[in-house]
């Protein structure tokens, strides 16, 4: 018995695998080309796709049909991906390992452009076709890797601090904090009045998850350091990034943030302030609204976020338009960018999903600022932004500095012992 | 079925197995037994020719993958080109390195890992077993409003995991449900011990009802008449159990808990969703291959999966092995002891009874 079915199993075996050997040559059949290196010609011209994460406001297939109608023969279809951006980049990058031409645009997070074009993942794009010198600067920025660009901005996002119109004004401060140390001084005056006795003062996003990172860079730019310098090169065991460091950790130790900060995302401090938990909080514009319909509403206000000396920087956050290497169709893919980062595109952007447009004028309209009164704090804050790192490795960097900063504010390492750690494993992922 | 002859060698080894078995067969079952022998010894061919569509399908879904995360475990990282700018386009091969990585520079995150998963497992499936037992006897029993309580038991399992993951992230919170309990705030999504409670608890909510499910499948099969005797012989509830309900629903439960082992052992989105990624005091195996995949280091991160898949592995092998877990259920070797067992207890009951 055992022989024949031994006989029997090599019988099939040798079926099973003669198969998967023919699907293999199959599949293995068309890789090799499409190896471009920097240069592209933008030809082709016919459907696309355009790849983002899902779409809660329904702007953009609004947009997206404005444009079919105009060019009914390169029509674009939606390819809505999760809401999450881990998911996001993972599809991405899926598409693009597999050298799929199914993604034509892609929305890219802005940390992402660097990996994205060191992998020849997306196109370098010519510079003249696009209004860059109309646009913020450190936007542009974010779309930039080694020099040459590599995405056309379509929207940004700053950091903004959300503040306590009514407590501030009871206990007589009239204006906004400039820097962290006036912030816990306007604190312990509003913690005096009997209304505000058990709040806190102060938090943001400390959670240990990409928020941390962004809160990081921001108390590191606005004590004066860097994470990383111009070249790309980590910069941050130096005593401006320790001062920065310092604050935050300083601050949940002595309560001016609170203990259970270190959990929070967006989401959870956005519901302490609306309880009425915080005196000040910071914040994306997305929770101006948010807060406008509950019970805080008139009785908040933003200011640009407060720093060491004088007011701290913001991190960047927002959406950049890239081309995948791998499309078809370049040339409609090209007009289309140019469509869909355009200022009439922008502006419809901000009026209908308030989503911060990469122009600068934009900011300075009466008509929108009435409808978004934030928009002269945030415009402010971008322009004195600072990217978070711009690395190929972004991954590492960002995980790297999440296990180093969270050490740091749960108490578990000393601010000085962590950003050395944190030198040593930066210069680590960025020396690959 | 064209072939219905029986090679010697074949008919040689069946009564070898069932004579060692001292029970006497009815004469009826020996049948049914014999031509289903013949049917599957028939000509070699014809086997290959039948199995092969299954074989096929096993091969592209389990073989070609596992083989293909064993190669690739074998290349490297795409470097730099510090010149261009840019990742150069192939991987290097680089043998064992990812491995030797792994255990050396690469370590301390390793082996906290493989710990966190082992005592996530431990742990767990232990607790579970408990409470799933406990279920399931609940469930057995005969009272009013037994559905309801049926049903009840078995919404968590229905659940799925990334959802009881945010539900229970909420009852965690640092405002939640949990602290209002027990009126003490701890911080249960920041690293530490107690990160490891709330999954453990979150993963015991949610998979005690398995446990539950095989062994009351497994409650029901055992004859009323085993516990009418025990109970006329003067056993005691503790004593019933024990000797009579754990022994017989030893198959079903073996099962249940090799199952919940493989799972806990692949254990990934409760932690990640409820606790957050690289959180070190619950980060898993699973966790760590996620990681190195989503950097774009697919050679690491198979290394990892590959551990993996040996750990789990050789988990399951140890069960089959050393516990005789019945997988297949209902093959004649493996059932056919307990069957003998049962009705050779039955029968002396009875003769006692009688005399």
């Amino acid at each position: 018995m055992k022989t024949k079915t031994t006989r029997a199993l090599q019988g099939s075996a040798i079926l099973a695998t003669a198969g998967l050997l023919l699907s293999a040559c199959g599949s293995s059949g068309g890789t090799d080309s499409g190896e471009q290196a920097g240069s592209t010609s933008f030809q082709g011209r016919g459907p696309i796709t355009y790849v983002a994460g899902k779409d809660a406001t329904g702007v953009v297939p609004k947009v997206i049909a404005r444009w079919n109608a105009l060019h009914p023969k390169e029509k674009v279809s939606f390819v809505q991906l999760p809401t999450d951006a881990d998911s996001q980049r993972q599809q991405m990058i899926q598409n693009a390992e597999t050298k799929s031409d199914a993604y034509t645009v892609l929305s890219l997070d802005v940390v992402w452009t660097s990996e994205f074009a060191a992998h020849q993942w997306i196109d370098r794009l010519p510079e003249q076709q696009f209004p860059l010198a109309k646009m913020l600067k450190p936007v542009v920025e974010t779309a930039r890797y080694r020099g040459g660009l590599y995405a056309a901005p379509a929207s940004s996002d700053g950091g903004m601090l959300y503040y306590r119109t009514d407590l501030l004004k009871k206990a007589g401060i009239t204006r906004p904090p400039v820097t962290w140390a006036e912030m816990t001084d306007d604190c312990a005056k509003v913690r005096k009045l009997p209304e505000a006795k058990d709040m806190s003062c102060y938090a943001g996003q400390l959670q240990k998850y990409e928020g941390l990172t962004v809160n990081f860079a921001e108390a590191v730019n606005s004590a004066g350091g860097t994470v990383t310098d111009a070249g790309g090169k980590p910069d941050v065991d130096t005593p401006e990034a320790r001062a920065g460091l310092d604050f935050l950790a300083g601050a949940v130790k002595d309560g001016t943030i609170p203990r259970e900060a270190v959990t929070y995302q967006e989401e959870e401090g956005r519901q302490a302030f609306q309880a009425g938990k915080l005196v000040f909080q910071r914040n994306w514009p997305y929770m101006y609204a948010l807060a406008e319909k509950s019970k805080l509403a008139g009785k908040f206000a933003v200011a640009p976020l407060p720093g060491l000396n004088g007011p701290g920087s913001s991190s960047l956050g927002g959406h950049n338009l890239a081309l995948s290497s791998f499309a078809k169709n370049k040339a409609t893919a090209l007009d289309f960018m140019k469509f869909f980062s355009s200022e009439t595109s922008a502006s419809t952007f901000l009026k209908d999903a308030s989503l911060a447009p990469p122009y600068a004028n934009l900011y300075d309209d009466p008509s929108l600022v009435k409808q978004y009164p934030y928009l002269p704090v945030l415009k402010q804050s971008i322009l004195r932004a600072v990217p978070r790192p711009r690395v190929v490795s972004y991954g590492d960097v960002t995980s790297a500095i999440q296990q180093e900063a969270y050490a740091a504010l749960t108490g578990s390492k000393s601010s000085a012992q962590a950003l050395k750690d944190l030198q040593s494993d930066l210069q680590k992922s960025t020396a690959q | 079925m064209a072939d219905t002859r029986t090679p010697p060698d074949t008919e040689a080894e069946e009564p070898g197995t069932t004579t060692g078995s001292p029970s006497v067969r009815p004469a009826g079952q020996a049948n049914p037994r014999r031509t289903r022998t013949k049917a599957t010894a028939g000509s070699g061919w014809t086997a290959a020719l039948l199995v092969s569509p299954t074989l096929l399908v096993l091969s592209i879904v389990v073989l070609y993958p596992t083989l293909m995360a064993l190669r690739e475990s074998l290349y490297g990282v795409k470097g730099l080109d510090p010149t261009t700018g840019f990742i150069r386009t192939t991987e290097p091969f680089v043998g064992l390195e990812n491995y030797s990585q792994i255990f050396g520079a690469a370590g301390d995150r390793f082996w906290n890992a493989f710990w966190n998963t082992t005592f996530f497992t431990v742990v767990t499936v232990g607790l579970e077993t408990v409470i799933g037992v406990a279920m399931a006897l609940i469930m057995h029993k005969a009272f009013r409003g037994r559905a309801l309580v049926r049903a009840g038991i078995l919404v968590p399992w229905a659940v799925p995991t990334a959802i009881s993951a945010l539900l229970w992230r909420w009852i965690f919170h640092s405002d939640g449900v949990a602290n209002a309990l027990i009126g003490h705030q701890i911080l249960w999504t920041t690293e530490g011990f107690h990160a490891k409670v709330a999954v453990i608890v979150a993963e015991v909510w949610k998979t005690a009802p398995f446990i539950g499910l095989l062994v009351l499948a497994g409650l029901q099969v055992i004859p009323n008449e085993v516990y009418e005797a025990a109970r006329i012989d003067g056993a005691g509830a503790l004593r019933r159990f024990w000797h009579i309900t754990l022994p017989l629903v030893k198959p079903a439960l073996l099962v249940a808990v090799l199952f919940r082992c493989m799972d806990a052992l692949r254990m990934f989105d409760l932690p990640y969703i409820l606790i957050g990624a690289q959180k070190n005091s619950v980060e898993t195996l699973s966790m760590l291959a996620q990681h190195e995949a989503s950097n774009v280091r697919f050679g690491p991160a198979s290394a990892y999966a590959v551990l993996l898949f040996l750990y789990v592995f050789l988990i399951a092998f140890a069960f089959v092995r050393l516990l005789g877990t019945d997988l297949v259920g209902g093959t004649e070797r493996s059932s056919s002891p307990g069957r003998t067992r049962r009705r050779r207890f039955a029968a002396l009951r009875r003769a006692e009874v009688a005399a």
